[in-house]
């Protein structure tokens, strides 16, 4: 199955002649789980994280924050949608919604 | 310390321009603190839009905001103590030069990116220095300032002293840069350390923090972070001094002038 990455993630570009690229997750108030929210340019990881602070977290949005070079992470591509995500969707059977729960049974 | 005789001629009174009659020491102690905050939060402002990178432009106007927010609460609890009808606008818009209370060190022009972040940083240790030392302050309002101010400036601290490590320990030029900012910048840090009568009066009320006491402290994390740059604190035999009696650099007046022209030409306009 084909792994992909975007072209040169991360890496400079003649368009973009920044410092690398970070993708940003903040955990909002709760214990809910880290949301992607955006992405930021640094050259090491505790910029990284002060810009993250910075663009992301300055009207109460978190109480924690990860940043991950983006060179890091592995996406699927548009190619992959249908052999990975159809055949979860046309088989009702694999839900528990299916099954009628049986009288006296308690959940 | 000694008061100087003004050669100058008498001013004029009147609602917006005159000079303050001598305030008590609360009053006096209050604007220092809030003036430093709000020119250098005003400074630091001048950045927006021009910083080298947007992710700094934003980490630097979130300083300003911090500075000018603690500025705020500081030149209204300055406003509350004087008791003469004034509020915290009319304190920073409607005063002059001659009656502001900050150190020379925030009313330099921000230079290029090495002497704003060095500055920033210089002032920044002092401030956290300065606002831990004064959570215990007998002055309820102060003290719960402080403990704000503490917070904030932790972070200053961190950003600038960040920044401060990658370019002493950088390229040739931002070496270069780094240090010839230090070396300019450092005859305008002993003012911050120089307490007078009203600062040794606030601390034995219980009430400010003697700013001579904060120096041994700055000292070692100043050190600290210049030694891991690569940067040497220059030789300096005279530290400048004044601001905190109303003598300031050729800088303020302009600085002012900018800032306070909208309110000067509309007073009592608002967003």
């Amino acid at each position: 199955m084909k792994k992909s990455q975007a072209p040169d993630a991360g890496r400079p570009t003649p368009e973009d002649s920044q410092w690398p690229l970070w993708e940003v997750f903040v955990q909002p108030p709760g214990a809910e789980p880290h949301q992607h929210v955006g992405s930021v340019h640094a050259v090491d990881a505790e910029q990284a994280l002060q810009n993250a602070r910075d663009v992301y977290a300055r009207r109460g949005e978190g109480v924690s924050i990860w940043v991950v070079p983006s060179s890091a992470i592995v996406a699927s591509t548009p190619d992959d949608m249908g052999p990975f995500f159809d055949p979860g969707n046309d088989k009702p059977y694999r839900h528990p919604q299916f099954y009628k729960v049986p009288r006296g049974v308690r959940l | 310390m000694k008061k100087q005789d003004s050669s100058a001629p008498a001013r004029p009174q009147n609602d917006t321009a005159s000079v303050m009659r001598p305030q008590s020491d609360a009053v006096e102690y209050l604007l220092r603190l809030g003036d430093d905050r709000l020119v250098l939060g005003h400074r630091t402002s001048e950045w927006c839009g021009h910083a080298p990178i947007l992710e700094e432009d934003i980490a630097l106007t979130n300083i300003a905001l911090d500075l000018v927010g603690q500025a705020n609460l500081l030149l209204s609890a300055a406003a509350t103590a004087e008791n003469a009808g004034r509020d915290a606008d009319a304190l920073a818009f409607l005063r002059d030069g001659l009656d502001y209370r900050n150190a020379h060190i925030v009313e330099l022009p921000n230079g290029d990116f090495a002497f704003t972040i060095a500055r920033q940083f210089l002032f920044s240790v002092f401030s956290m220095v300065q606002a831990e030392a004064l959570q215990p302050s007998r002055h309820v309002d102060l003290a719960g300032i402080a403990a704000k101010m503490f917070k904030e400036t932790r972070y200053h601290v961190r950003h600038s002293g960040e920044w401060l490590l990658k370019l002493g320990d950088g390229t040739d030029e931002s070496h270069r840069r780094l240090q010839d900012a230090i070396n300019e910048l450092w005859c305008y840090t002993g003012e911050l350390f120089l307490a007078d009568d009203v600062e040794r009066r606030m601390a034995q009320q219980g009430i400010g923090v003697d700013p001579a006491t904060l120096q041994l402290v700055w000292n070692a994390q100043v050190g600290d972070v210049l030694r891991r740059a690569g940067i040497t604190a220059p030789d300096v035999l005279w530290m400048q001094r004044g601001g905190r009696v109303g003598h300031h650099t050729e800088h303020l007046g302009h600085l002012l002038a900018e800032m306070q022209t909208l309110q000067r030409q509309h007073p009592g306009a608002s967003w």
